[in-house]
């Protein structure tokens, strides 16, 4: 037992430090440097974004392991997890309209744009290539949530600095947001080792 | 109504003034993923060339049958379907680059330049337009990643395509990693807008003139 609770948590730390979405595995970019720019933000997005990702590998886990596996249809899984994702973002925006309507005006608009993240794909698909049981998939998708949330606000809390700095013009919006994403992941680069192979 | 352009045109706006990575930022991910060599780049960029054409063909052939309520599902299944077709290509025919990129390569299905195409595109056009589109627009994102993989091959490696070229001397490192990617963008994107503003001025000055 207390074996396994190391394994998960040596999941959550090696996939929000070691293995950042943003900084090592470059994914979700589009919304990092899209929702950087204001922390407000930045904040509502990463709640947001933990919640429905470790919802989604957890319905992704069942599906592939309970259903697909038994009738042999793993060759299918990219369409069913689209399915599974765009599904759950859809139900998840009608089911907070109804029951939190204040929590769904602040967050609302960040449900939308998910569906459109890779990490929300890559995070199934992992879970299928390392073969994780079900506690390990959930650990997964709340490292990454924590993991993106950490990238978040890093960003969010210079872009608003940058904004003031005179940057020469043809670097101004996101080439320099570019760079300064490679300098973060260059310090990002000093997690690596943490955990032993 | 929108004013025909002609396939040649449609070709040139994808590549050039709608280049999905330097104009319009989008589909990011796996510019800077597998664009540490230029092979992988190459690849990449061909697969979703290929993708974004397919789909565009497939969704405006279909398109009297959609109905607009129900598009978008449709063209995620869609484009989920051919990106299988090329994943599992790919595992057939070049078995080493797929278990490389392959994850990149699935995550195509979650492109919001592919959705885009179809979205703004071929869902109002003919089929053989809306290839034309397809073409233009994976080109625009083929060129670019061909771009960044090879500036990122050339330094980190001292090598393009394998073959070493700058013999002797001492590749950086830093170009290799995941911090190289970012930077190598950045300033690609930077350069791209520094071309496009030098040439805005001068074709106002021509106007001007003409004036």
């Amino acid at each position: 037992m207390n074996h396994e609770f190391i394994k998960l948590f040596e999941i959550v730390i090696a996939s929000s430090l070691i293995n950042n979405f943003v900084f090592t595995r470059f994914l979700g970019l589009c919304i990092f440097f899209g929702v950087s720019k204001k922390m407000e933000t930045a904040a509502g997005m990463s709640l947001t974004f933990t919640a429905v990702m470790m919802i989604s590998s957890a319905l992704s886990w069942v599906v592939f392991n309970l259903i697909m596996v038994p009738f042999g249809l793993e060759f299918l899984k990219i369409v069913i997890f689209i399915g599974i994702v765009a599904g759950l973002v859809q139900a998840s925006d009608t089911i907070m309209r109804k029951i939190a309507p204040a929590l769904f005006h602040k967050l609302g608009i960040y449900l939308a744009l998910i569906s459109t993240n890779c990490i929300i794909m890559a995070v199934p698909v992992i879970n299928v290539d390392e073969h994780h049981s079900f506690l390990e998939s959930l650990a997964l998708g709340l490292g990454s949530g924590i993991g993106f949330a950490l990238a978040l606000v890093i960003m969010a809390s210079m872009r608003e600095k940058l904004e003031l700095a005179n940057v020469p013009k043809p670097f101004r919006g996101l080439p320099i947001a570019f760079i300064v994403t490679g300098m973060i992941a260059l310090a990002f680069t000093g997690f690596s080792g943490l955990i032993p192979e | 109504m929108m004013t025909k352009l002609r396939n040649r045109d449609l070709v040139i706006r994808g590549l050039i003034q709608e280049n999905t990575i330097f104009r319009q930022a989008i589909s990011l991910c796996p510019a800077i993923a597998v664009t540490s060599n230029l092979r992988n780049g190459l690849m990449m960029g061909l697969a979703v060339m290929f993708v974004q054409a397919m789909v565009n063909i497939t969704v405006a052939s279909i398109r009297q049958f959609i109905h607009p309520r129900i598009r978008l599902p449709i063209f995620m299944l869609v484009i989920s379907g051919w990106v299988t077709i090329v994943d599992m290509f790919m595992s057939a025919f070049v078995p080493e680059v797929q278990a490389q990129i392959g994850l990149y390569i699935q995550l195509i299905v979650a492109f919001a330049s592919i959705l885009a195409g179809a979205e703004t595109f071929a869902s109002k056009n003919k089929p053989v337009a809306a290839f034309f589109d397809g073409i233009g627009r994976g080109a625009g994102f083929l060129i670019a990643l061909a771009f960044i993989s090879a500036v990122r091959e050339i330094l980190g490696k001292g090598s393009l395509l394998g073959m070493p070229i700058l013999a002797g001397s001492k590749p950086l490192l830093i170009m290799v990693l995941p911090a190289g990617g970012f930077i190598t963008a950045g300033v690609l994107m930077a350069l791209f807008n520094f071309l496009d503003s030098k040439y805005q001025k001068k074709s106002e000055a021509l106007a001007g003139s003409a004036e």
